[in-house]
């Protein structure tokens, strides 16, 4: 039997709430991992993240700054981090920690860790307010959108779009407005919570499917699985998925992951139009999706072959996956005793 | 008339039949599933009345309308191939 080697990799996004963050998904694929024997290092950035108390999930966990902290307050407390853990690989899973990876990614590699993550240019180039460009650029249909930084600017935007129309925010958030009123409500709502830009963005008619794929960084596409979300939370958020078998969102993820020479995971959020058949790209997700694990139950484990592929190990792609493999999530209380929230609380790490 | 089932539709002798291609699913009866698996197997709507007429106390008239009724929802559902 093949002997196991020893790994020790950081994860982020360990916030399993009800619109949850992928760490946890993606620590389960690195768990159940036939190639490594995996040490996971949990990175919070809040004391509440439910991730921290999961002892089945998590060896130890470290408090991050926030990205708003700054370069140089990630930067230091990832050398304290690394001196007592000797992290091999981090796996970063928030949109909003992205360009803060990106920055440090040199440094992290001087200290040893390694990470397949999208390059700046690939990041900014798939941004939301970027989308038209990147659909023309690639010859992908995208839905026509314009992006606006004050409210001033959305009466004369919205004149050239039909109602209903999509308000979403640069990160997250995304809201159907049928009229100029709820779509200024929208504006302040996202802009209350994520910033500006806004994105103003054409209602696509029709069935939305996710891809979840993964690329090398030189153009290979390693895996990709199809979903369609079949529960969603009163935040819109998937409880509930199957995987399924159409060959255009495979065909989708591979033109993106080749022509962009993509490193990492994603997750392409679609939308096929009822009138037409054809394929729009609504985002592009620079980070496994919450429901990764799924993609492990259809016999695909990308968190284990992104760690392959950051720490130069031979990976080939694979193409076959289950079809009709189901995600149902749950809820579930744990009881902790009060001294890990303690020791996160004034130490910063457990 | 010939009307087609899509190739990679799955149906379970219990009823529930399983689009993968959106990953939709539905439950019908026996008689759904015979009438479903003569669709796959490129049966016409004729042959397919006939069957019925034989194994159930039908008419034809309304055997004919009930299956005209039963391929809309077909349709409706995304199963046809168009």
């Amino acid at each position: 039997m093949l002997k196991k080697k020893n790994i020790t990799i950081a994860v982020t996004a360990l916030n399993a709430i009800d619109s949850p963050g992928p760490g946890i998904a993606v620590i389960r694929g690195l768990r159940e991992s036939e190639f490594y024997n995996v040490k996971i290092i949990g990175l919070a950035y809040e004391i509440l993240e439910p991730g921290i108390y999961m002892d089945d999930m998590v060896d130890k966990v470290y408090q991050i700054p926030f990205p708003s902290s700054g370069f140089d307050a990630m930067l230091e407390r990832f050398r304290y981090i690394q001196e007592k853990e000797n992290i091999d690989v981090v796996i970063p899973n928030f949109d909003a920690e992205l360009m803060t990876f990106i920055k440090l990614k040199p440094y992290f590699n001087k200290m040893g860790i390694q990470l397949l993550i999208p390059t700046k240019e690939q990041f900014e180039e798939r941004l939301k307010g970027s989308l038209n460009e990147f659909g023309e650029k690639h010859g992908i249909k995208v839905p026509k959108s314009e992006t606006i930084y004050q409210i001033d600017e959305l009466e004369e935007v919205l004149k050239e779009f039909e109602y209903p129309v999509v308000i979403k925010g640069k990160f997250y958030d995304a809201y159907i407005a049928t009229s100029f009123e709820q779509a200024r409500e929208f504006y302040f709502k996202v802009s209350a919570k994520w910033g500006t830009p806004i994105i103003i963005q054409e209602f696509i008619n029709g069935n939305e499917f996710n891809v979840t794929a993964l690329g090398d960084g030189k153009g290979t596409m390693m895996g990709a699985v199809p979903m369609r979300k079949t529960f969603l939370t009163d935040k819109g958020k998937a409880w509930a998925g199957i995987s399924i078998d159409d060959p255009k969102l495979i065909e989708m993820a591979n033109t993106i992951i080749t022509k962009t020479n993509w490193g990492g995971g994603l997750e392409l959020e679609l939308m096929k139009e009822d009138k037409t058949g054809d394929l729009y790209l609504l985002e592009i997700n620079p980070r496994f999706p919450a429901w990764i694990y799924l993609a492990n139950g259809c016999g695909q484990n990308h968190p284990e072959m992104l760690v392959k592929l950051a720490m130069n190990e031979k990976v080939k792609p694979l193409i076959k996956y289950d079809i009709g493999k189901m995600f149902i999530r749950y809820s579930y209380d744990m009881v902790c005793d009060l001294d890990k929230y303690e020791k996160i609380s004034i130490h910063g790490e457990v | 008339m010939l009307m087609k089932l899509k190739k990679n539709i799955a149906i379970s002798e219990s009823g529930f039949v399983f689009n993968p291609e959106i990953g939709t699913s539905f439950t019908t009866n026996s008689l759904g599933v015979a009438i479903l698996k003569q669709l796959k197997s490129k049966t016409s709507s004729e042959e397919i009345i006939e069957s019925i007429i034989k194994n159930y106390e039908i008419d034809a008239t309304t055997c004919e309308k009930d299956l005209g009724d039963f391929l809309r929802i077909l349709d409706q559902f995304n199963l046809i191939d168009s």
